[in-house]
Formats: C-alpha cells, sequence, structure tokens
C-alpha cells in the first residue's frame, strides 16, 4: 500500500478502533455493575433510542444546523473584514482589538440570557451566541496571518508600484489563507456549541431544546442521542472545512503531507 | 546609472534614539557595471540597497538613478532577496510573470519572454511546477528571472545566495554570472561573503558598521570570463586579504581572529 493511503487508513481506523472497544467496554461493565440505566444509558440502549425518534431527532438537529451554520456565516462575514481592519490600520487596532478581548472574556453562558431577553426566544438568538463564540478565533488567525506576510513580498510588491488593494488580493490574503482557515475550523466547532448553550437558555426547538427536555423527564438515551448527533454535526462540519482548505489551498495541504511522509521517512 | 552623493540615513530605534545606519555615504556605478557590496552585518549594506530602490528615503543627501532623483519605487529596477518568497500556489512560469501582473502589464505579451528567461536560467521543464517541488537554488533562478522579466536596468541583489549551501552556492554564482552576460545589466549586489564579491564584481564597495560608511571602493583586476580557478590567483588573494583587513580594521580585539 502506498505510504499516503496507509497513513489515511490509519488516521481513520485507529479512532474508529479506540471509540468501538470504549463503548464495548462501556457496555460490558455497566451489564456487570448494573448501573440503573436512567442515569447513564447503554450504549445499544441510545444507539434502539436514537432509530426510534430518528424522525424527532432529525427535524431538531436540522433547526440547531441553521442556527450553527447562520452564526458560522456571520462570524466568517464579520471576523474576516476585522481583522483586515486591525491589520490594516494601527488606530483601529488600537480602538477595537482590546475590545474584542473583553467580548471573549465575558462567558457566553452568562450572555445568553440576556440575548434572549433582547431578541426573544426565537432562532436569532442562538445565532448570535453562536456568531459571538465563533468570530473571534477567525479575527485572530485571519490577522496573524496577514502580518505574517513575508516583508521581502511587500517590498517587491512596493517596488512595481502596486496598490494596497491588488497587493491584498494577490499577495497578503492568499498567503494568509492557511491561517484564515485554521480560524474557521475552530469556529465552525465553536459555532455548534453556541447555538446548543442558546437553545439551553431558553428554546422550543433544536438539540439543546431536546436533550433539555429530554433529561428533565429521565430520558438519559434521548438525551445521548441527541449529543450523539451533535457529535456528528460538528465532526462533519469541520471535514468539510478541511475540504475546502484541501480545495482552495491545496500548496498548503502538500507542503503539510510532504513534510510528513519526509518527516515519517526518516 | 546610480549616484549617491552624501547620502545618510538614521532611523528611530524602538526605545526612540537615532540610529545611523549610514552616514555621509558617496558613490557612482556606471551603466552595465558589476558591483558588490560587504561589509559585517549592521553596515548598512542592505538600507542601502533599498535607498537606490526608492523602498526608503534617505535621511540627508540625494539617490539618482540614470540622472533622476529617486522619491519612489521605480519599475525600472528588478529585486532579489535572501529568501526567494515565490507565491506557492503559482507555479514557476506564474511566479515569473507576477512582476507583470503587478506592473499593470499585460501577460500574454511577456509570455515569451518569461519562458526564454526560464531556459537562459536553466529552468526547462519546471515552467509548470510549483516552488514546494524545487530545490533552493531553483527557487532563488526563478526569484532572478522574476526580477528581470520586465526588462529592468537595474538589478538589486540583497545577499541572493546567502541561504543556500556552499556548493549551490558557487555554481549560481557561475550562473549569474552566465545571465549577466547575455542580459547586461547594472548590478547592485550585496554579500557578507568576500570571495562571492571578488569573484562576481567589477568593483566592490567595503562597508564599516556604525554607522555605515564607506571605507574603500576597490577595483577587481581580473579578466573575465570569471572561473573557479581565479581563487587561487595572486590578485584574488590580493584583494581579499585587503578586505578583510579594511573590515577588521576597525574591529581590534577581532582582527587576529578574523585572519583564519
Amino acid at each position: 500500500m502506498p505510504a499516503a493511503a496507509e497513513r489515511r487508513a490509519r488516521e481513520v481506523l485507529l479512532p474508529a478502533g479506540v471509540l468501538l472497544g470504549a463503548l464495548a467496554l462501556w457496555e460490558i461493565v455497566w451489564r456487570l455493575l448494573d448501573v440503573p440505566r436512567f442515569v447513564v444509558p447503554l450504549p445499544s440502549g441510545i444507539l434502539l433510542e436514537t432509530w426510534a425518534f430518528r424522525g424527532h431527532l432529525l427535524a431538531h438537529g436540522w433547526v440547531t444546523l441553521y442556527e450553527t451554520l447562520a452564526g458560522f456565516a456571520l462570524s466568517v462575514l464579520v471576523g474576516t473584514p476585522l481583522a483586515v481592519l486591525i491589520v490594516y490600520s494601527p488606530v483601529l487596532r488600537s480602538a477595537i482589538y482590546p475590545l474584542l478581548v473583553v467580548t471573549q472574556a465575558v462567558p457566553k453562558v452568562a450572555i445568553a440570557p440576556v440575548l434572549l431577553l433582547l431578541l426573544g426566544a426565537g432562532e436569532v438568538s442562538k445565532v448570535v451566541v453562536a456568531f459571538l463564540v465563533a468570530f473571534f478565533p477567525i479575527v485572530v488567525d485571519t490577522a496573524t496571518g496577514l502580518a505574517a506576510t513575508p516583508p521581502e513580498l511587500l517590498d517587491l510588491s512596493r517596488s512595481y508600484r502596486a496598490s494596497a488593494f491588488k497587493t491584498f488580493v494577490k499577495v497578503r490574503f492568499p498567503m494568509a489563507l492557511p491561517f484564515f482557515f485554521s480560524g474557521l475550523k475552530v469556529a465552525v466547532t465553536l459555532s455548534v456549541i453556541g447555538a446548543v448553550v442558546g437553545e439551553f437558555v431558553g428554546s422550543d426547538r433544536g438539540l439543546g431544546y431536546v436533550i433539555v427536555s429530554a433529561t428533565s423527564y429521565w430520558k438519559s438515551n434521548l438525551a445521548f442521542g441527541a449529543m450523539l448527533l451533535l457529535a456528528v454535526m460538528a465532526v462533519g462540519l469541520f471535514a468539510l472545512v478541511e475540504a475546502v482548505e484541501r480545495l482552495v489551498c491545496p500548496w498548503y495541504a502538500f507542503a503539510r503531507d510532504g513534510a510528513e511522509t519526509r518527516a515519517e521517512a526518516r | 546609472m546610480i549616484e549617491l552623493q552624501e547620502v545618510s540615513k538614521t532611523f528611530r530605534s524602538r526605545q526612540g534614539d537615532p540610529v545611523h545606519a549610514l552616514d555621509g555615504i558617496s558613490l557612482r556605478v556606471e551603466p552595465e557595471e558589476f558591483v558588490a557590496i560587504v561589509g559585517p552585518s549592521g553596515c548598512g549594506k542592505s538600507t542601502l540597497l533599498r535607498l537606490v530602490g526608492g523602498l526608503t528615503r534617505p535621511s540627508a543627501g540625494v539617490v539618482r538613478v540614470r540622472g533622476a532623483e529617486v522619491r519612489e519605487p521605480f519599475p525600472d529596477a528588478g529585486f532579489v532577496f535572501q529568501s526567494a518568497v515565490l507565491l506557492p500556489w503559482r507555479t514557476v512560469l506564474d511566479n515569473v510573470l507576477f512582476s507583470i501582473e503587478m506592473l499593470g502589464q499585460p501577460r500574454e505579451a511577456y509570455r515569451a519572454r518569461a519562458q526564454a528567461l526560464i531556459e537562459l536560467a536553466g529552468l526547462r521543464g519546471f515552467e509548470g511546477k510549483y516552488p514546494w517541488e524545487l530545490s533552493g537554488g531553483m527557487q532563488q533562478r526563478a526569484a532572478i528571472c522574476r526580477a528581470l522579466v520586465h526588462d529592468p536596468s537595474l538589478l538589486l541583489m540583497d545577499e541572493p545566495f546567502g541561504a543556500l549551501d556552499a556548493m549551490t552556492r558557487e555554481e549560481m554564482s557561475f550562473e549569474l554570472l552566465r545571465i549577466w552576460g547575455e542580459r547586461r545589466k547594472t548590478i547592485l549586489f550585496v554579500t557578507h561573503s568576500i570571495p562571492e564579491a571578488i569573484l562576481l564584481s567589477d568593483r566592490v564597495v567595503v562597508m564599516t558598521p556604525r554607522p555605515g560608511r564607506l571605507a574603500r571602493v576597490l577595483p577587481i583586476d581580473l579578466p573575465r570570463p570569471r572561473t573557479v580557478e581565479m581563487e587561487f590567483d595572486e590578485r584574488f588573494r590580493k584583494a581579499s586579504d585587503e578586505i578583510r583587513s579594511l573590515i577588521f580594521a576597525r574591529r581590534p580585539e577581532a582582527s587576529g581572529a578574523g585572519r583564519r
């Protein structure tokens, strides 16, 4: 098998094996110790319940996915220009950056009830919570990437008397893409958390709502089923962003894979 | 071609203290001349290059290129830096044509010229390769093509082979001379390698640090084309000794250690 394919297979098979092993262990130990099922359910029970309530879970999952994606999209649309402003204007940098840090210092769980009062119990408040958690890594990573342009490339662009806009489009932004994408990968998983936190605080739809209502009726199986779906959603979105990254900046993925192959050859 | 008159450059350090990078530099460089600038680190040789290219303005004095005072960067100069800084998402050909795009010229009009330069630089067959598929020396060849594609009359090179290993470095020196033979340019070549400076140039400008001053401008009396064997020539050794003593004369505690 070629080294790359072998590595890919190992990247999937090893964690999958560990997960299955852990689930099997969980099932066996729980049956042996006879732990009350309503406290922590059995993996088999969770799977059966998830299947039985698949329509219900998917309908609520769709709401959470929609809130997550809207919050994520908003964080990209707001976070990217903010990063550009911070890098290009020292005045704006000193004016905005400390405030951004303050927004991150306030726990989102604490802001969520206030947002609910302001924006109502509908989806908008969840989208805003998702946005608030997700935009910061995009700002920080994109700004870091834009600031990391090799000074020689900036000198070179200046030597052609190219405009700042042209330099941004042809050099600085593409050069910052790997940083931008690492921001997106963190942001997309945080968006899921943000949407669920919003739902916890007050809602009648979404997987966060399912978890809260199921646990209040001791329906642990259903609550775990909702968590399972959330995990699948977060992993799926992460993989999606990574796939787009490979498509948009193949040079980075190639260089990184190449480095890994070389490192393994040693 | 290039004329510097009593050029000085003072920076402000982070603490706000003035740092004299260059002090009272006067120099003339003739058209199609190859001039190397050597000196220890901190002698302002890169600053000198940036002044000639218009990337920074002098604090005092005048820089002229072709009789016109340099106030800003001008397209008649090509830059090569220590690192090749090619754009990783562009092929070799597209990296060479980067200059043309940034200058706002039509790419197609320069395609053939870019291709000819790539072949001249020994990169035939690598036009479609990406930078990370090339060795350091090949990347630097592509960077030289990028600096030449818009046909500037001035080539400004800031330690272009400084990041290469010794063998590639020597090979690249002769490559540069060969390319220079085909496309005559005025070259200002900053280096900290004394043998490299002597081997390549018509004249060597020796600088001393803090503040950066001209210690001497040394004509190199070696015939062209230059060859590897010339490193054993008596004239080469004498020039080398002279440059060494000029550089280390200002540092009494290091003068003994410097003559290895």
